[in-house]
């Protein structure tokens, strides 16, 4: 989970200049992450007809679940159905839920993973930062980091119910610790790849090293940051869910643990769907917040088949 | 006093097998006030490593950097630095960029902005303040680098072979505007180059390095009469003949270094 997926592919440069065509190089930019996936031109017909080809896959694989189990092939009280899951939705949404209303569940959930997110990423970001720049502290800090990293760290959510209770306080811890180590290992190594002569370049202009950190270092690790930040949102909400599965008395996590409790499997898909529309909603917004932060970099030629 | 004095300097690196390599050996070099020093040299001599030494960015392994007669120490902030490969602030606004320098110098952000307006238009960039440096072509990136360097006003002005990623047309008319700015503040200079062309144009002294480890092979002045015109003076006989003079020594030099790769290619 350490690891980011950089694409170092070619990158034009616009020329703007009067003058000769230039045949300078074009700016080598810190490791480039998959950002803005280019629209191919006259593309909109092309993503209409891709879009329609993708609906009708998830059109048919349900048609064939219902089919299933309408044939006795698929036992729809272990896996639940189509139907059962719209129905559940349908109710969720007009009756409100065994726990209340529907709307507290996601608030409640949400709250508890973008409160885990904010908090992880920018703890991870400071350390992965301080680490990156002081030699002494990953001197210090890195065997433990490198060891808790090893650990499973969900386990640790037993702990915090225990520990924290069934409010919102040890999902938030939870998610804390799942999102810190994506984080930090990302701004940790983005620290260590900024280019040396930007560097030495803020130093000769006048930089404090704080002001090199500020002005340089952050920046330039933010293309690592932000591809952290992708998995992270991700990391956050299993955080969230899974602290309520172990104990809590609100959230989609405790309503899919009340489902499978009844052995109803087509509410714990229908809260499956809940928690995959926010993850890509969540997904979107990341998205272009990455494309607000990144504005400076070259648009990316070959982003077409990134995938993160 | 000197502006710029290198006393005898050797540079050594670690290296990955850990041995050392010497990438300066004796290497003595003074600049005056005022004076604009071309070092030339094949590539691997020590060029860079040259001007990290009076920069302070690297300390000599021995002999001693003066600048004004102090000794280097640590990283000199009165003197200007232009680098090989761009180092302008990619995420940064052109405009942005050439404030960097007086802001972080401790003035406020809106004396730098107009100071950065009036050097933007100095560079021939007045319109462009609000682009990325993404956005610009290579000639224009090392136009804010200059800016970005010159805002400073410094003494000492460092530039490493600061046009070679430039077509040849640019890279003329941009050694002319280099020495049109040179004029007006007259820092001494030391301009690393392995064109000797572009070195006789601009110097009024070239500096000839031996193929590494880099020591002072020989020192040409250049009695050109100034003000001069890059594209032109190169048709001028006396340019003519102090290329021949010099490249009689440089030659020497690129063959040996030359050698030296292929030989360590066939080997490898
Ligand atoms: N930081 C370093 N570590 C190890 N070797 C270096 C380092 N910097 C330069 N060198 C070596 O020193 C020699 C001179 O380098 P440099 O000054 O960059 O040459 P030039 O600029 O003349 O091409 C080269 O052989 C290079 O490999
Ligand atoms: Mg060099």
């Amino acid at each position: 989970m350490n690891d980011v997926s950089s694409i170092h592919g070619a990158q034009d440069s616009t020329t703007f200049d009067a003058m000769a065509a230039q045949a300078g190089p074009t700016p080598v930019n810190p490791a480039g992450v998959a950002s803005a996936r280019r629209r191919a031109p006259r593309g909109t017909r092309r993503r209409l007809t891709l879009a329609g080809v993708r609906l009708g896959i998830v059109a048919v694989a349900l048609a064939l679940w219902q089919l299933c189990v309408h044939a006795k092939i698929v036992d729809p009280f272990f896996w639940g159905e189509p139907k059962g899951v719209w129905q559940t939705l349908i109710d969720w949404f007009t009756v409100g839920t065994s726990q209340g209303s529907l709307g507290q569940q996601v608030i409640i959930t949400l709250e508890e993973a973008v409160m885990g997110f904010v908090i992880g990423s920018i703890l991870g970001i400071v350390c992965g930062i301080a680490l990156g720049r002081v030699a002494v502290l990953s001197e210090i800090f890195g065997p433990f980091l490198k060891a808790a990293n090893s650990i499973p760290r969900i386990i640790l959510g037993s702990i915090f119910t225990v520990a924290f209770g069934f409010g919102i306080q040890s999902k938030v811890i939870l998610a804390v610790v799942l999102v810190f180590f994506g984080v930090f290992f990302n701004a940790y190594q983005g620290s260590r790849e900024v280019d040396r002569n930007l560097i030495a370049n803020a130093r000769l202009l006048g930089a404090s090293r704080w002001q090199v950190t500020r002005d340089v270092v952050l920046p330039s690790a933010f293309t690592w940051i932000l591809a952290s930040l992708h998995i992270s949102f991700g990391f956050a909400l299993i955080g969230a869910l899974v602290g309520e599965i172990l104990g809590a008395n609100q959230g989609l996590g405790l309503l899919i643990r009340s489902s499978q409790n009844n052995f109803d499997m087509n509410g714990v898909l229908a809260g499956m769907v809940l928690v995959a529309v926010i993850a890509l909603t969540a997904e979107g917004l990341i998205t272009l917040l990455e494309r607000r932060l990144l504005r400076w970099r070259p648009p990316q030629t070959h982003g077409g088949a990134a995938v993160q | 006093m000197a502006a710029i004095e290198l006393r005898n300097v050797t540079k050594k690196f670690a290296t990955a097998d850990g041995g050392t390599y010497t990438a300066l050996k004796d290497l003595s070099l003074t600049v005056e006030e005022g004076q604009f020093c071309a070092v030339v040299g094949p590539t691997g001599c020590g060029k860079s490593t040259t001007l990290t030494l009076v920069s302070g960015l690297e300390r000599p392994s021995r002999g001693e950097a003066f600048v004004h007669g102090q000794e280097v120490n640590g990283i000199e902030t009165g003197t200007g630095f232009v680098f090989q490969q761009d180092a302008v602030f990619p995420w940064r606004s052109v405009l942005d960029n050439v404030a960097a320098g007086p802001i972080y110098r401790g003035k406020d952000r809106g004396e730098a902005t107009t100071l950065a307006r009036d050097w933007l238009r100095r560079v021939g960039l007045s319109g462009f303040e609000d682009r990325f440096p993404h956005q610009l072509s290579g000639g224009m990136r090392k136009r804010v680098a200059l800016a970005q360097t010159l805002i400073n006003e410094p003494r000492i002005l460092l530039m490493d072979e600061p046009f070679s990623a430039l077509d040849v047309q640019t890279r003329a008319i941009m050694s002319t505007e280099l020495l049109h700015l040179w004029d007006q503040t007259k820092p001494a200079v030391v301009f690393v180059t392995h064109d000797l062309e572009e070195a006789i144009a601009l110097a009024d002294k070239v500096v000839v390095l031996t193929a590494g480890p880099g020591t002072v092979k020989a020192e040409f002045e250049i009695d050109l009469p100034r003000p001069r015109v890059v594209q032109e003076i190169r048709f001028d006989p006396r340019f003519i003949e102090l290329y021949e003079q010099i490249w009689e020594a440089l030659r020497a030099e690129v063959a040996e270094a030359y050698d030296r790769t292929t030989r360590s290619a066939v080997a490898s």
